[in-house]
């Protein structure tokens, strides 16, 4: 059993957005993605909530959450700057923009500013590689991404 | 005289938008206004011509002029010099249709991406689109399914298996309830011409899924694209709700009597779920794990029940199919390979962008003289087709047509067709053992070859690289390579062994110091 109470307001909009989808075909994952749309994260107070009202056991819930690489367990940072790993921006370099990334940003893959601005994350794959090596800022998309762009990049998710 | 409100086009496909369309298209508005011109601006799909994006058209009597890569800074200069009326200016194209990139292509699929506004169902309507949906709900499922296996289209996600069966599988199985699901997760490095579909010509899926769903009894169809694809996601909702307050789907698709509608759903980052088991899985709310087959989807698919389950470019291709006849497609191609492709030329090259073209072009054609080398100027050394599960191929095999069948001879794969360009500075060990580690980060975990062999493949590819029993080690690979092709459930694990074999086997001096033995080309 969980020993900590989900706090209310957790439960309470975990609630209304459950009961808004569930009346979807396969509704786990659209519930998931509203969730951390609305939090910035998936918070685990919301497991069993969402586990009771679809009639899942927990453990089905947490393999779903924790299956799929978008679903966070904490908060990112303000920011998040995703890079492209792929082999189309490796062809143009991409690896060495990540290296570049780390050493600007002080954090390795997966990891977030000390001070909270920004989380670095990998992604394989914008549909970009036409135009590599590309990036994703807050969800804008950046492509022919070179050292000066990237420091600009990293200046506005810093601010 | 009588004045005509000037169209300007600028895309806002993710290609140009990364590109900085948005800020042309500010600055344009702006400028047209400032200077009290008669214009009118469309945010239009991409031509695919993505080295010259954001790529800005205007429409004159002469047909649409063409001006990129254009920046926002550019704009002052592009009016001054009459951009309004087709003016000469430093980054003047000519005439859009006349670019040799585009004129070399047969636009099929692609007829209308770039072309036209693609929220706007008059303008789809305008340029041929909805005849092969009306064609449809004129004729007996069987029939429309005919026309599909007549035509010769394959699977344009990579697996080839044809269409028509396919669907003819699901019209004769039982059940009350049927699934048109597209699979839109478009995870393959290199390749995009799904999401520049849904972004530029999203009503040609729709006509494509409701053509499907009338030649098979199904009422229900589910495009599942990537968290990646924001832009795609946005305009084929968009599309959607536009398509149901017309009519065109809904409880009576154009007035036929007969029902069909659909919603887009969003996977979560999950390479495997690319894999059609995988993303029934994941459709249903479950973790992306694939099912063993049989049962085939068609018979038990998406909540057990019959299943079509097709990629965009398949779907996307039935239109045209149900339009203008079997034949005009079948008649396009080579050997068993019918029809067109959409072949994305992507990395490190010139002329990148998509390309669509017969089956049968030779790879070096598109690489050497389409695509017009790499973009660095260093000589190429090896394309990777298919994405990351595609061979890499050396120059040696540059004659290897485009056809499904004659890729395989090479022990390569078509796949999504995308080509991925490198130049003389890769390094192919460095590359294989991507492969693999890719493989373990988005392995399902399902079955041993897959989950356990690419980490063991990454460590021997180290060791490789750190020149641990070189000669040994190689071997110890291409031992793995063997055990996870034919051991694994699907194409992830299966296929993961074509980039690292085809490195080991064309670029022997990337796994020094001793080459293989059977490098011998």
């Amino acid at each position: 059993m969980n020993i900590h109470q989900p706090r209310a307001d957790v439960t309470g909009r975990t609630l209304a957005i459950v009961g808004e989808l569930k009346g979807l075909e396969g509704p786990l994952l659209p519930i998931l993605h509203e969730i951390q749309h609305e939090f910035g994260y998936v918070p685990q107070d919301c497991l069993p909530v969402i586990a009771r009202e679809l009639n899942l056991s927990r453990a089905e819930v947490y393999g779903v959450f924790s299956f799929y690489h978008d679903f966070r367990e904490h908060p990112a940072g303000r920011h998040v700057l995703k890079l492209c790993r792929a082999e189309a921006c490796q062809s143009m370099g991409g690896d060495q923009l990540a290296e570049r990334a780390k050493r600007l940003l002080g954090i390795d893959f997966h990891e977030t500013t000390p001070d909270g601005a920004v989380t670095l994350e990998p992604v394989y794959c914008l549909g970009l590689c036409s135009c590599a090596p590309s990036a994703m800022l807050d969800g804008e998309v950046h492509a022919r991404v070179d050292a000066d762009d990237l420091e600009a990049l990293v200046a506005e998710a810093r601010r | 005289m009588t004045t005509m409100t000037t169209k300007i086009y600028i895309p806002r496909d993710a290609a140009a938008l990364a590109l900085g369309a948005d800020k042309v298209a500010k600055a344009m508005e702006e400028a047209t206004a400032a200077r009290g011109l008669d214009a009118t601006i469309v945010r239009n799909g991409s031509r695919g011509l993505h080295w010259l994006e954001p790529l800005v058209e205007v429409e004159t009597p002469e047909g649409r002029v063409a001006y990129g890569p254009v920046k926002a800074r550019d704009v002052a200069s592009l009016l001054d010099a009459g951009l309004v009326t087709g003016g000469n200016h430093a980054l003047c194209l000519g005439k859009t249709e006349d670019i040799p990139f585009l004129k070399q292509q047969t636009r099929l699929t692609f007829a209308r991406c770039g072309v036209i506004d693609p929220l706007s169902l008059d303008d789809y309507r305008a340029h041929g689109g909805l005849r092969g949906l009306q064609n449809a709900i004129a004729m007996e499922p069987m029939a429309i399914v005919a026309q599909v296996t007549d035509s010769g289209l394959r699977g344009r996600g990579g697996a080839g298996f044809p269409t028509g069966i396919k669907w003819k599988t699901v019209l004769e199985a039982a059940g009350t309830r049927k699934y048109i699901v597209c699979n839109a997760d478009e995870g393959d490095s290199g390749t995009f011409a799904d999401r520049m579909i849904m972004e530029g010509d999203p009503f040609v899926l729709i006509e494509g899924m409701a053509i499907s769903g009338i030649a098979t009894g199904a009422t229900k169809g589910f495009i599942y694209t990537r968290s990646e694809y924001p832009h795609a996601i946005a305009t084929m909702a968009e599309a959607i709700e536009i398509a149901r307050a017309a009519g065109v789907l809904g409880p009576s698709v154009l007035g036929s009597g007969r029902a069909f509608d659909m919603e887009v759903r969003t996977g979560a980052g999950a390479y495997v779920c690319g894999e059609e088991t995988a993303l029934l899985n994941s459709l249903e709310g479950k973790r992306g794990i694939v099912r063993a087959k049989p049962p085939l989807p068609a018979h038990k698919g998406l909540f057990d029940c019959p299943t079509v389950i097709n990629n965009v470019i398949s779907l996307a291709s039935v239109p045209i199919i149900m339009d203008r006849g079997a034949a005009f497609y079948r008649d396009f191609g080579m050997g068993r390979s019918r029809g067109t492709i959409p072949i994305q030329i992507a990395g490190n090259v010139k002329h990148s962008g998509l390309f669509e073209t017969a089956f049968g072009l030779a790879l070096g054609e598109t690489i050497d003289h389409i695509g017009g080398g790499t973009a660095s100027g260093r000589p190429v050394k090896a394309v990777q087709v298919g994405g990351p599960l595609g061979a890499y191929f050396p120059r040696a095999l540059f004659d290897t047509p485009f056809d499904y069948e004659a890729f395989a001879a090479r022990d390569g794969l078509i796949g999504h067709a995308g080509i991925v360009v490198f130049d003389d500075t890769a390094d192919m060990l460095k590359q294989a053992r991507f492969a693999m580690e890719f493989c373990a980060i988005e392995s399902c975990g399902k079955c041993t070859p897959c989950r356990i062999g690419s980490t063991r493949g990454v460590e021997v590819a180290d060791k490789i690289a750190a020149g641990i029993e070189p000669e040994k080690n190689r071997e110890l690979l291409a031992d793995l390579c063997n055990t996870m092709k034919f051991g694994s459930l699907c194409a992830l694990g299966g296929f993961t062994p074509y980039p690292v074999v085809s490195a080991m086997t064309h670029f022997p001096d990337d796994f020094k110091p001793a080459p293989l033995v059977e490098a011998a080309e």
